[in-house]
């Protein structure tokens, strides 16, 4: 069962199973449809053209892939100005430590009135929460580099450039994919939060409607939506990592 | 005059090498006063406990560190040396690139040299055969046990050709057995490349056996104590350990590190 066909075939049971007891914890213990709605209302509720699945998919998705791209942007980018500039990063890294201590969720109220509502304040929600462990994970990915291997390339007098591309840089692509699998996930709750505090759109936003009438289908129906979009950029940042960074090299 | 009577120039000549680490105000004394002459084609063995500067003296020779007293010279005049070009290194961990195969691993002194390309390709192929590592050149590192990463190594430290390869306990890391027989793959690797070696450990009947000459370095005060030519046969095997002549250069050096 350890083999690789054995492991999926036990992830996919799980969760079958999970979904069976569900559906007869519902069924079997009568429980109302406001408290928990069955695998099949939960369904019944996509269907429903009224809640606009589509488009509040599509504005969500936008808001967690944007904030995302953007966090990794920013992060990486960052991170690559502070290798070069010992002085840069000891005045801002010890800043953007402490940044990282705010509890970004805390920040929105302050980001609606910044930036009124709609898709821009929930993407920048998204990316705020995300951006740090990008920045800081590859920070620390560029530093890690062996000294023997820097006296290798210094004893061949090596240029600095040589010793970015050929090892800082491709030592630190598995450090910024641990940064970047963090993230994923906080940008996806950031996207979330934002549209609780404030908006007019977004799978968030719908679930806050539907719960002022106990419309509990279509929230679960939005939960399971939301967890959709992140795994599909979770699934992403997998699949890259997979194409980009040797299996020994992976971390985290 | 036949050519053999001539003493060949050395290619390395220390002379009351100095080096002096500064912390605030205090300063430690690495190296004392490190004076000898390394010939062409020789296999010095640096021998010494930790802390007693033969890894200092290694980076120094590598172009590394700066000394602070005495003189260092590489090189003769039948024996140009380059410090960009001429450097091969080996360390005690093999340091390979996880993310590189075996042969592009081989492969990054010449990329960063800005060799030609297909040359240093056919070049770390031949080396890869060299060590004893022939088809594994698109393997990744990690299925490589530790002894095949530091055959693979020396194949790196070699790739560009240089003059002097300097070794820092580059079979340190590796079990008893596994440590002999990579010490008869150095010495025929020596014989096949004909480079000069300077190779540090802290395993003294390791640095008899593969030397042609041993210096002894003590810590605590950092001194050179010892430094005298191996006379035993060539080609060296493992059961010449249990010689007497082998046995008294040991117990030479066991005296001059005080564990006797």
């Amino acid at each position: 069962m350890t083999t690789k066909w054995g492991r999926i075939g036990l992830a996919v049971l799980a969760h079958a199973a999970l979904i069976a007891a569900w559906y007869f914890f519902v069924k079997l213990g009568d429980v109302p449809k406001f408290v928990m709605p069955s695998p099949a209302a939960t369904l019944e509720a996509l269907l429903d053209p009224d809640y606009d699945w589509w488009r509040n998919v599509t504005v969500t998705a936008t808001e967690i892939f944007g904030g995302y791209f953007l966090a990794l942007v920013v992060g990486v980018g960052l991170a690559l100005v502070f290798t070069w500039s010992k002085t840069l990063e000891a005045f801002f890294m010890p800043l953007f430590v402490s940044l990282n201590m705010i509890p970004k969720v805390a920040l929105g109220p302050l980001i609606i009135v910044w930036f009124k509502y709609g898709i821009f304040p929930n993407t920048i929600m998204a990316f705020s929460i995300c951006v740090f462990p990008i920045l800081l994970t590859t920070a620390r990915g560029l530093r890690e580099i062996e000294p023997e291997l820097l006296d290798l390339v210094r004893s061949l007098k090596g240029s600095r450039w040589q010793l970015f591309t050929k090892i800082q840089l491709p030592g630190a692509l598995p450090y910024i994919f641990s940064g970047m699998k963090v993230a994923a996930i906080l940008a996806v709750a950031g996207a979330i939060v934002g549209e609780f505090l404030g908006s007019d759109k977004g799978l968030g936003y719908l679930m806050l409607q539907v719960q002022v009438t106990l419309d509990t289908p279509a929230m679960f129906m939005a939960v399971l939506l939301i967890t959709a979009i992140g795994m599909v950029l979770y699934g992403f940042v997998l699949l890259l990592e997979r194409l980009l960074v040797v299996k020994d090299a992976r971390v985290g | 005059m036949s050519a053999e009577a001539v003493a060949p120039e050395p290619f390395i000549r220390l002379s009351g090498v100095q080096k002096i680490y500064r912390k605030g105000t205090e300063t430690h004394l690495a190296i004392s006063d490190a004076t000898f002459d390394v010939l062409p084609g020789e296999l010095v063995s640096l021998v010494g406990p930790s802390g007693c500067g033969k890894s200092t003296l290694l980076k120094i020779l590598a172009g590394l560190h700066p000394h602070d007293g005495g003189e260092v010279r590489i090189g003769s005049a039948t024996h140009a040396f380059d410090p960009a070009r001429d450097v091969g290194m080996v360390f005690q961990a093999p340091l390979l690139l996880k993310w590189r195969r075996i042969l592009q691993n081989v492969l990054l002194p010449a990329e960063i040299l800005g060799l030609p390309a297909a040359e240093s390709r056919e070049r770390a192929r031949a080396l890869l055969a060299l060590v004893g590592l022939g088809g594994y050149e698109d393997k990744y590192p990690y299925e490589l046990s530790g002894g095949m990463q530091q055959r693979a190594a020396i194949a790196r430290a070699l790739v560009h050709d240089p003059k002097l390869v300097l070794m820092d306990e580059p079979f340190g890391a590796l079990d008893a057995l596994t440590r002999e027989k990579m010490n008869l793959e150095l010495l025929r690797i020596w014989k096949e490349s004909g480079k000069t070696i300077v190779f540090v450990t802290h395993g003294i009947s390791e640095a008899v056996f593969l030397g042609t000459r041993v210096v002894v370095l003590t810590a605590g005060p950092a001194r050179m104590a010892d430094n005298f030519r191996v006379e035993l046969p060539r080609p060296r095997t493992l059961d010449m350990k249990t010689h007497e002549r082998f046995g008294e250069y040991t117990r030479r050096v066991y005296r001059l590190l005080g564990m006797e």
